[in-house]
């Protein structure tokens, strides 16, 4: 499974880092929904600052549904689909290679987000390291929730307006947990952001076991 | 030539698969041994392409008995996928990287290891610049010839090509000959599928013809003439 997982995580950020259609469209577009949220929100920094962190994963979780789709355009190629079956590989790898590489894309985004968050609304993390683990918790439900209902509308032809869908109401938790556990980092108090910690966890291990066990039918049923 | 042992890579009895609410296979029986190559024509829509798609695992059987390399299709559809090869209608391959890049993907995606990729594209004569190139930029012969050589690295025990005349020019038609050839001498079982009656049959040991989901008639090819007349041809095809 991690052998699998290895090679299809590779494979897509190959693909990725060969067509950027993450850094030329995905990236640019969620840079370009902070400004637009700074217009609408006025230049009063403190009411940028308080709203930051929400505005923050708010782009991050509309650029989660984009990457997902790129991920399955990659396998809706002549023939690909079918060649990933047939070829025996182990599902559960396909579904963590396939998570693995919307994550480090998640990431990459994030950091950039980030310093433009810094730039635009003039707010600092204070709990640098409550910052990380409620990134890298809601990363990795964000993309293990994100590659499993991904695969559930990669086979109809309405997926690509079926997947926001289906995806942002089952993301809302990340988005509340994220955005409150960013708010403790950045302005505290910080144990008010670790309880979201207890969101964010159980959440990322719920949809990275569910994905691992059903990932395997929903790829068979497509 | 050594003697290739005998046992059935494919055996069918009254195999029934679906295609939506629909059969595509109603009743479908046909053995295919070691060493053997069967092709398959008949019209669009005759059931060929759903025939390959369930020996390759791809299209689980609703009922009959339905075993490849001695695994039960109707019990554990999924089972034998590693040990077969299918070259489908379209090649399965992604734009964005190059032939070695497919070609090792495939191969390790099939749990074998990726030693023998350049030798491999070499053999379909996808070579120098063609080899490094994202395969988006390939002609759809030239793919074809892609998705051939990493069957080809893979070495199947039952190779399954749907149509694989199709774009090819007529020296890439002789190098399928050729790789066909070596596939059944090496003692693997090829079934392949065809809308040229003629030319398949030249290829083959057996032809099977299929009408309505069923094989109506299933008759010599004549391959077997062919190597008996070039003085290599061993019986060990049933």
């Amino acid at each position: 499974m991690w052998r699998d997982a290895l090679l299809v995580a590779g494979k897509d950020i190959r693909i990725e880092l060969r067509s950027r259609v993450t850094l030329w469209q995905v990236v640019p577009v969620a840079v370009l929904s902070l400004v637009l949220y700074a217009f609408a929100l006025g230049p009063v920094r403190h009411t940028l600052a308080s709203a930051a962190p929400g505005l923050f994963w708010l782009a991050v979780l509309f650029s989660t549904v984009l990457a997902t789709q790129r991920s399955f355009a990659i396998e809706a190629g002549e023939g690909t689909r079918d060649g990933l079956r047939a070829s025996g590989i182990d599902p559960a790898g396909v579904f963590l290679g396939k998570a693995a590489a919307i994550a480090a894309e998640l990431a990459v985004l994030q950091v950039v987000l980030w310093a433009s968050m810094t730039v635009l609304f003039g707010v600092h993390v204070h709990a640098v390291w409550l910052a990380l683990v409620a990134s890298l918790l809601a990363t990795i439900g964000l993309a293990c929730a994100g590659t499993l209902y991904g695969a559930l509308s990669a086979g109809l032809r309405v997926r690509e307006t079926l997947l926001p869908l289906l995806v942002l109401p089952i993301l809302a938790p990340v988005l509340l947990a994220a955005s409150r556990a960013w708010a403790g980092a950045l302005a505290g108090p910080v144990a008010d952001g670790v309880s979201w910690l207890r969101v964010l966890g159980p959440f990322a291990l719920t949809y990275l076991v569910v994905g691992i066990v059903l990932y395997g039918p929903l790829l068979e049923a497509g | 030539m050594s003697q290739i042992p005998m046992d059935p890579v494919v055996r069918l009895r009254g195999a029934v698969a679906l295609t939506g609410r629909f059969p595509a296979l109603s009743g479908v029986d046909l053995t295919v041994s070691r060493g053997e190559v069967v092709s398959v024509v008949g019209a669009n829509g005759a059931g060929k392409t759903t025939l390959l798609r369930v020996l390759a695992g791809l299209v689980p059987p609703r009922s009959g008995e339905v075993l490849v390399l001695g695994v039960d299709l109707c019990q554990e559809p999924a089972a034998v996928r590693r040990r077969v090869g299918l070259l489908g209608h379209a090649p399965s391959l992604y734009d964005e990287l190059t032939a070695k890049e497919n070609v090792r993907f495939a191969l390790r995606a099939a749990g074998v290891a990726a030693g023998e990729v350049a030798g491999a594209l070499e053999r379909v004569g996808i070579i120098g610049r063609l080899a490094t190139t994202p395969v988006g930029g390939l002609s759809a012969g030239q793919r074809r010839r892609v998705a051939l050589a990493a069957l080809v690295a893979r070495a199947p025990e039952l190779w399954l090509l749907d149509e694989p005349h199709a774009a090819l020019d007529p020296g890439a038609r002789e190098l399928l000959a050729g790789l066909i050839a070596g596939a059944a001498a090496g003692g693997a079982a090829v079934v392949f599928s065809s809308h040229e009656p003629e030319a398949a049959a030249a290829l083959s040991d057996r032809q099977a013809v299929m009408g309505g989901g069923r094989i109506t008639e299933l008759r010599s090819g004549s391959r077997r003439a062919k190597l008996s007349s070039l003085g290599e041809g061993d019986s060990h095809v049933a």
